[in-house]
């Protein structure tokens, strides 16, 4: 789908889903990193702030506990008088601030008799020391936590807390301290001893506990009732279990168990006040099994790193923007020269070159293409100037060649019937030459009255040299023809001419025969030209036998051999080029010697020109589509005898 | 520890009474007193009054305030209430006294009282809690106790047990009086698990007292027998109301536990709303709420008998008076 979007597009997409990419694996791990790092504080910072605040309410309560023990050690010792005892208990609960009452329970089956049913109670009212004989209330002390509890276990206990009406609402929780005698050697239960510990105190230093904005702590009793809570109603009135049971919060039963079996531990909790979130360290408070749990908002712990990562945020996408910018701006710079570049090229492709190319000033990979490319245009230019010079001179060559080509037709004798003045024989030639300036030429002249020279003759290569050096050899071929009648004669002599300064190693072919225009006797010399077809008025069309001697112009002093033919009145000598035998058709055939010779017996007896023109008709025909790559030269000879046959 | 004193006294001075309506003209007056202080022991009674149903069957009814130091025999006896809220083996007892009182409606048709052990003090059936520190209740709760110790032969420490279980929580007993729709919940949501805990239902083991009941007094009855019926019909429609809305019921529970300033437990209150509903329908399909069953009756009469608490059995039809017309509705 990214195929046909441009490279800008592209760049910017890759670059800024790579780099946001990079960005989100770096953010995450840092959110990851950093949050674990505070959870790890968080967890001791938690467990430090519970055990601080758990330590000052052990202290409190360690140090109450020593009272009540110390007066049971006290009273074990037996020496006392319930004055001095009523006394003590008095100003116990007179000097300290914490204890709101004491009292010393007696057994009232205890084995002293003097003892029994005596509870002196002193506590606190509105200031002043108040004093009850719990053994003369209508209620049987007993029966209660407070007296029936360390009286069961045999050691010391704290009871459950309570909320004490009658003193001011006050909360309260009792310490009691069974206390023994001996009797008979025997150590008995002889009451319990208690202090009544004003919970407001401790109540204090857990609802002090303030951990950000909502973080609190909470304290459970050993029953799991709270007994500090920022929901008031649930203090005194609610057990952590009732909670999680009305909550249908079945891991909050399970913490609570937890806590009250004094384990310490930190969770992830869902407070009950926000809904939010938390972590819970709680830990118990070891001298009466109580249990302290502060919870620490994870929302606002985390709070800090989640602005953090708000900015980072915006910083990554802002960056990230500018990323995309910067791609788009770098993508621009090359895009658009590259887009302004095919337009160019588009426009040079029409073949207009004067438009300007796009100037990029920078030396990167663009800058240089842009400089190839103008170089290319600049290049192209010139080669088309250039072209267009060499193309114009070539058309000036041509036409002077064509003009030469003309001038070369114009030295052949093109006039029909050639000499209409004599009956005794005629000839007809025809040369059909290629595109190409050629060399082959035919002539034909008279020495003298009786005498009629032809030539036939085709010389080595094409265009101007070759057709320069047929003029040359026709010139002299006629001119040497003047003096001499016998054609191996001449033939030496103009081979003599052409071969002397022959630099360019041109050489021709020729067949020249002389005709007795009496006796109808040929005189013919062969210098390396294909042998003529003799065509009989009666019987055949055969190839002329004869030694066909060297080409003309290869070298001097060759000499040539003079043969002798007689045509007989009406026979005729086809002469021709290779140009003929050797055109070509489509497949590379050869007309060849066979099918010319076929195709003159079947023209014969025709006047001679329409013997020709049918010649020439079927190579035409052989060569039907094939372009001509050679001249094709043709003459006939015909003898007609001194009497011209009607 | 002395506001406990603070509330004996107080509840013993002045039973909190309920201000009754001045259009109550036409309406005959009548006192009520459940057996203990508001919970939802009592909704049904708290919801008809609330709903208004005693108003529609003409009583101008005033329900006192009951507590620890309120025995409703007394207050019957007294003729402070004209109808009462009294265990059936505590009735049984005073008419064997001589207190001639009536059952109106056997309310509660299970006994809810239970034995309770931690598994991990090794009691799991009756037999392992041979020698084992039992926590009992005085009066008439420690009839099923000891009739159930009788019964299988055991000889245990009995421990006198309070208000609280904090003795058996704390481990000064093995094994825990309670009452099902009370204590038992207050254990487990002192944490213990009931997997954790062995109980002991008294109408498991042959020994079901049906609790709560309806008494009067038989003169009272007599004057007016319409009366008694129709508070009985009310306090039944009232019951049924309770369980069909129980959080309509748990708001007027609540309402009256906060008016008798006692800390109020909305999870509690379900708990034991929920145990009543258990405890008040009677098993037999057949026979309607508020019957007192002649085979219960015998039973407990039975057992009283063992246990010295009674010398004589009253027979069951001058005992159990059912109105007329089926209460329900």
């Amino acid at each position: 789908m990214l195929k046909n979007k441009s490279i800008a597009v592209k760049l910017i997409l890759l670059y800024t889903l790579s780099g946001g990419l990079i960005f989100l694996l770096v953010f995450s791990f840092h959110y990851h990193f950093s949050r674990k790092m505070i959870e790890r504080k968080l967890a001791d910072n938690a467990k430090n702030l519970v055990l601080s605040k758990v330590n000052r309410i052990e202290a409190a309560l360690l140090a109450l506990q020593k009272i009540p023990e110390n007066l049971a050690c006290f009273l074990e010792s037996g020496s006392y008088t319930r004055e001095s005892l009523l006394a003590l208990l008095r100003l116990l609960v007179e000097k300290n601030p914490d204890i709101y009452g004491a009292s010393i329970a007696f057994a009232p089956d205890g084995a002293d008799l003097q003892w029994r049913s005596f509870a002196p109670y002193y506590y606190k009212l509105r200031g002043r020391i108040e004093f009850v004989d719990l053994s003369k209330a209508s209620y049987d002390y007993t029966g209660w936590d407070w007296y029936q509890i360390p009286k069961e276990l045999n050691r010391p206990s704290w009871s459950e807390p309570y909320f004490d009406e009658g003193a001011g609402n006050i909360f309260m929780t009792t310490y009691s301290v069974p206390f023994y005698m001996d009797k008979a050697g025997t150590r008995r239960f002889a009451g319990i001893l208690t202090v009544d510990m004003n919970l407001e105190r401790l109540q204090e230093v857990v609802s002090s506990i303030k951990v950000l904005q909502t973080g609190y702590g909470f304290l459970i009793s050993k029953n799991g009732t709270i007994l500090t809570h920022p929901i008031q109603s649930l203090i005194m009135n609610e057990t952590l279990f009732g909670v999680a049971e009305a909550r249908q919060d079945a891991q909050l039963r399970e913490i609570g168990r937890k806590m009250i079996r004094g384990e310490s531990g930190l969770l992830p909790f869902k407070d009950i006040v926000s809904a939010e979130l938390c972590w819970m360290y709680y830990t118990p408070i070891p001298t009466n099994g109580w249990s302290l749990a502060v919870l620490f908002p994870q929302q606002e712990y985390i709070a800090d790193i989640k602005s953090l990562n708000r900015i980072v945020i915006v910083l990554g996408i802002a960056g990230l923007l500018l990323l995309s910018l910067a791609v788009a701006f770098i993508a621009r710079s090359i895009a658009r020269p590259l887009r302004q570049m095919a337009q160019a090229a588009n426009t040079i492709a029409t073949g207009n070159l004067d438009i300007d190319l796009p100037t990029v000033k920078s030396e990167d990979e663009v800058g240089k293409l842009a400089e190839a490319f103008q170089y290319m245009k600049e290049s192209l230019k010139e080669y088309i100037r250039q072209l267009t010079e060499t193309t114009a001179s070539k058309e000036r060559i041509e036409s002077e060649l064509n003009i030469a080509r003309q001038i070369q037709m114009n030295i052949l004798p093109r006039i029909f019937p050639a000499f209409p003045d004599r009956p005794e024989f005629d000839i007809y030639a025809v040369i059909e030459p290629a595109r190409e300036v050629g060399g082959d030429f035919y002539d034909f002249f008279q020495i003298d009255p009786t005498h009629l020279c032809f030539v036939m003759a085709d010389v080595s290569g094409k265009g101007v040299p070759a057709s320069l050096f047929m003029a040359v050899t026709k010139t002299l071929i006629k001119a040497m023809a003047g003096e001499e009648t016998r054609p191996e004669v001449f033939l030496a002599k103009v081979n003599d001419e052409l071969a002397r300064g022959n630099e360019a190693s041109m050489f021709v072919t020729v067949f020249c025969g002389v005709l007795n225009t009496e006796t109808g006797e040929v005189v013919y010399a062969n210098g390396g030209h294909n042998p003529p077809l003799v065509v009989r008025r009666e019987g055949g069309v055969a190839y002329l036998d004869g030694i066909a001697g060297l080409v003309l112009g290869a070298m001097e002093g060759i000499t040539y051999t003079g043969e002798h033919l007689i045509l007989g009145p009406g026979d005729a000598l086809f002469l021709y080029t290779d140009g003929v035998t050797e055109a070509m058709d489509k497949d590379q055939a050869l007309f060849s010697e066979e099918r010319l010779q076929q195709d003159v017996m079947e023209l014969r007896g025709r006047p001679i020109k329409e013997m020709i023109k049918g010649v020439l008709e079927k190579v035409k025909l052989f060569t039907e589509g094939a372009p001509q790559s050679d001249d094709i030269t043709m003459m006939v000879v015909q003898y007609h005898g001194q009497t011209r046959p009607s | 520890m002395l506001h406990l004193l603070v509330i004996l006294f107080s509840l013993m001075l002045g039973a909190g009474s309920l201000p009754s309506d001045a259009h109550a003209a036409a309406l005959k007056k009548a006192t009520f007193i459940p057996l203990w202080s508001p919970q939802a022991q009592f909704a049904g009674y708290y919801v008809a009054y609330e709903k208004g149903f005693y108003r529609a069957k003409g009583i101008d009814l005033t329900i006192l305030q009951g507590g620890p130091n309120q025995p409703p025999n007394e207050f019957l006896e007294q003729r402070k209430a004209d109808f009462v809220c009294m265990w059936l083996s505590a009735a049984i007892q005073r008419r064997s006294k001589g207190v001639k009182l009536l059952n109106i409606g056997q309310i509660i048709q299970r006994s809810a009282l239970m034995l309770v052990a931690k598994k991990s003090s090794g009691i799991s059936t009756p037999g392992s809690m041979n020698g084992k520190k039992v926590g009992i209740w005085g009066g008439d709760f420690q009839i099923q106790p000891r009739a159930f110790f009788d019964k299988y032969n055991l000889r245990v420490t009995i421990v006198p047990q309070s208000f609280s279980v904090n003795l058996f929580l704390r481990g000064g007993v093995d094994v825990a009086s309670a009452m099902w729709y009370n204590e038992y919940h207050t254990i487990l949501n002192a944490g213990l698990n009931p997997d954790e805990l062995a109980t002991f239902f008294f109408d498991e083991h042959g020994l079901n007292f049906p609790e709560d009941g309806i008494y009067t007094l038989e003169d009272t009855y007599k004057k007016d027998p319409s009366l008694s019926c129709a508070f009985m019909e009310a306090s039944l429609e009232g019951w049924h109301y309770a369980f069909s809305h129980p959080d309509e019921a748990l708001d007027i529970v609540l309402r009256y536990i906060s008016r008798a300033k006692i800390p109020a437990n909305r999870v509690h209150q379900r708990w034991m709303l929920e145990r009543m509903k258990d405890l008040i329908f009677p098993r037999d399909k057949k026979i309607s709420m508020g019957t007192l069953q002649q085979a219960d009756y015998e039973r407990i009469s039975l057992e009283l008998m063992k246990s010295g608490a009674v010398k004589t059995i009253p027979d069951y039809r001058s005992f159990f008076v059912r109105c007329g017309r089926d209460a329900e509705k």
